[in-house]
């Protein structure tokens, strides 16, 4: 799981000109413990093994690559492929992340779990370990996303966590990123802080890849068996970039696999609603690390709007906006209604139901197959399945469920 | 020679008395007028809070106290000008501009430093700008005289206690807790030994703040500090005041409690 695909970050937690450690100072003390736990455990082939053991047996990795024939025939391009994640335990590549820190925070004897949640997917895959560990759990939680993402809170809670609500700023995701820092601060002692994205201050962002890095690398392996070559594009959606760098790092070195990151278009981005951090929003620094963020003119951090709770978040990963300053992967857009059109078109077409997050990268794929030729591959990722949208969607569609 | 070692120099043994405030809270037209009252009323050095959007090292009171004067339509720009109106009377009170980097990131290092300097601001602290992350701040700041607060907290280790003490100018500013601002299980022993063991790091001023709400907190641990900063109380009694007498009033009732208990020290 830790393999190198490349040399970033650099020592001191920078991609570039981006990420880096941008921590209040008492924060320090604990980041770098946990720097040097992680570095020490990475290479430890029982840690190693023990991620493995895992991922196959709680998670239920591999997960398939799944060549979606009626899409494919559909579109009269290129061939697509999804990384069934949403077949995860669980329902979605959050838990890959949360499985590896869990083993990390148990093995510094930390006692106490702290994690904030947008969609709650985050939240639940987190009191999913905590559960499994007997360890205390605490989520924060948007109050706004709270009301909008009810099942996965009764999830948390059946799973013994304790959700708190967050009604500062704009009730959301990065709030709730706000909060949980808040009590990090508060807790160093005995709490471990499982961050939910490729964000934050370092070294979180490269962790968190590292542990999501397996759906990359169980698509090497899996696309060499089924297409008997590496596929020419990827597609991932792109909230804090998770997923995305999951699926693109083991791929970095590898220049004729063509990345494409799908960021929340919300309402349009003429319409300032959006979440769209790469495309619209200008370099600063956010929790802990630089990166693009959308502020205003006077730098306040503003407020996003996306269909996807998980996606609606005015940060991104350092390492994207790395990975777009040097055009190593493209960052496109996929508006609220896009992503609902192709949220019905994979239901409907291969009978799943893909998370409106995931719906965003299946949007922009079916676009981008069109413009390629039957003998090219593209692999979508499929981050996680729309159970839990299923609310939102009759909503919007104005049927009472 | 900078108007905050001067203030110090000045203090002798006596204790600075450091109190903060949010800009534009409870009304931007008020900051001014509780500028002055605070230097009335004892303040030897001003820590004007710089409104952000998502104040991560904050409790909250002053998240309220931002997100009010954000509402307001209070930013870098107006902060600035408020200093800059308030050294219109006072050249003397040292002002330090406490807050977050993205907003300093938008307006770039380079106008906002200039700018500030113009203003009359004399130092800057910026929570999330460790040491290791200000390089390109710090020469800016150099251009203009302006000097760079950084903070120590009790879980800072040897190591980094002298890299900050090797960079920081001005004070040194120990957190007094592990915690956000205004939290309220603060231990005046460990923060008076700790402030002993920085003593030996460096001859820069030590203020403490975080968690010190009233003349018996100020006390406590103002033995071995040079002075203590007071935020989230003072911030909090004047929730609710729009009325400029009442606001001064408080900002008066508040300070002179405070002040009489360090001077008795
Ligand atoms: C299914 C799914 N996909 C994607 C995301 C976005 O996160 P990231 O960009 O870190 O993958 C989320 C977040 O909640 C999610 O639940």
């Amino acid at each position: 799981m830790t393999q190198k695909f490349d040399n970033l970050p650099d020592e001191t937690g920078h991609f570039g000109r981006f990420g880096g450690n941008f921590a209040s100072e008492t924060l320090f003390h604990c980041l770098e413990e946990l720097k040097s736990a992680y570095q020490k455990l990475k290479n430890d082939p029982e840690f190693q093994q023990q991620f493995n053991k895992d991922l196959a047996e709680f998670v239920g990795r591999p997960s398939p690559l799944y060549f979606a024939e009626r899409l494919t025939h559909e579109q009269q391009g290129a061939q697509i492929w999804l990384k069934r994640e949403d077949l995860n335990h669980t329902g979605a590549h959050k838990i890959n992340n949360t499985v590896g820190q869990i083993l990390l925070a148990k093995s510094m004897g930390k006692k106490r779990i702290i994690a904030e949640t947008g969609a709650g997917q985050h939240g639940v895959a987190t009191a999913t370990v905590a559960a499994r560990m007997g360890l205390e759990c605490i989520v924060y939680m948007g109050s706004v996303d709270i009301e909008r993402q009810a099942i996965n809170v009764f999830r948390m809670k059946l799973l013994g966590a304790d959700v708190r609500a967050v009604d500062s700023g704009s009730k959301t995701l990065k709030d709730a990123l706000n909060e949980a820092m808040r009590d990090w601060v508060a807790h160093v002692d005995d709490t471990f802080y499982i961050i939910g994205t490729v964000a934050g201050p370092a070294p979180y962002p490269a962790m968190v890849r590292d542990f999501n890095s397996v759906i990359g690398q169980e698509v090497r392996k899996q696309s060499i068996a089924q297409i008997g070559r590496f596929p020419d594009a990827l597609v991932a959606c792109v909230g804090g970039g998770s997923n995305a760098m999951g699926l693109f790092y083991p791929f970095i070195q590898d220049k004729e696999v063509l990345m494409y990151g799908v960021e929340a278009g919300g309402k349009g981005l003429e319409t300032g609603q959006h979440a769209a951090s790469i495309n619209a929003g200008k370099v600063g620094v956010l929790h802990g690390n630089r990166t693009y963020v959308m502020s205003d003119d006077a730098g306040q951090v503003t407020e996003t709007h996306s269909i996807s709770a998980g996606l609606d978040y005015p940060g991104v990963g350092p390492e994207h906006a790395y990975l777009n300053d040097i055009g190593r992967a493209k960052y496109v857009t996929v508006n609220d209604d896009e992503a609902l059109a192709a949220f019905h078109t994979l239901t409907r077409k291969e009978g799943i139901m893909p998370a409106l997050e995931s719906a965003h990268a299946i949007a922009y794929g079916l676009q981008l197959a069109k413009t390629m030729s039957p003998d090219k591959h593209i692999v979508i990722n499929l981050s996680g399945r729309g159970d839990k949208d299923v609310h939102t969607v009759a909503e919007i569609e104005g049927v009472s469920v | 020679m900078t108007l905050l070692s001067d203030t110090f120099k000045r203090l002798h043994a006596k204790k600075a008395l450091i109190p903060f405030i949010t800009a534009g809270y409870p009304t931007p037209q008020l900051t001014v007028p509780m500028m002055h009252c605070l230097v009335e009323n004892g303040a030897d050095v001003i820590e004007l809070g710089m409104p952000f959007s998502d104040p991560m090292a904050d409790g909250p009171v002053i998240q309220k106290a931002s997100e009010a004067a954000i509402k307001q339509g209070v930013d870098l720009r107006k902060t600035l000008t408020m200093v800059a109106e308030f050294r219109e009377t006072n050249e003397h009170t040292p002002v330090v501009l406490m807050g977050y980097l993205n907003p300093v990131e938008s307006m770039g290092y380079e106008v906002f430093i200039k700018d500030a300097a113009k203003a009359g601001v004399n130092a800057v602290l910026l929570v999330d700008s460790p040491p290791e992350e200000s390089a390109e701040l710090q020469n800016q700041l150099r251009k203009h005289h302006l000097q760079q607060i950084f903070l120590v907290a009790p879980t800072t280790s040897h190591a980094r206690q002298q890299l900050i003490c090797q960079q920081a100018a001005g004070f040194i500013y120990y957190v007094a807790l592990k915690g956000v601002t205004g939290s309220a299980d603060l231990n005046p022993e460990t923060v008076n030994s700790h402030i002993q063991q920085l003593k030996q790091l460096s001859e820069l001023p030590i203020v403490v703040g975080f968690g010190v709400k009233d003349a018996s907190s100020a006390v406590a641990v103002a033995a071995e500090a040079d002075g203590v900063v007071i935020g989230s109380a003072l911030i909090k009694t004047l929730e609710g005041s729009q009325d400029a007498q009442e606001t001064l009033q408080k900002v008066a009732d508040f300070m002179c409690p405070i002040r009489n208990a360090l001077d008795s020290l």
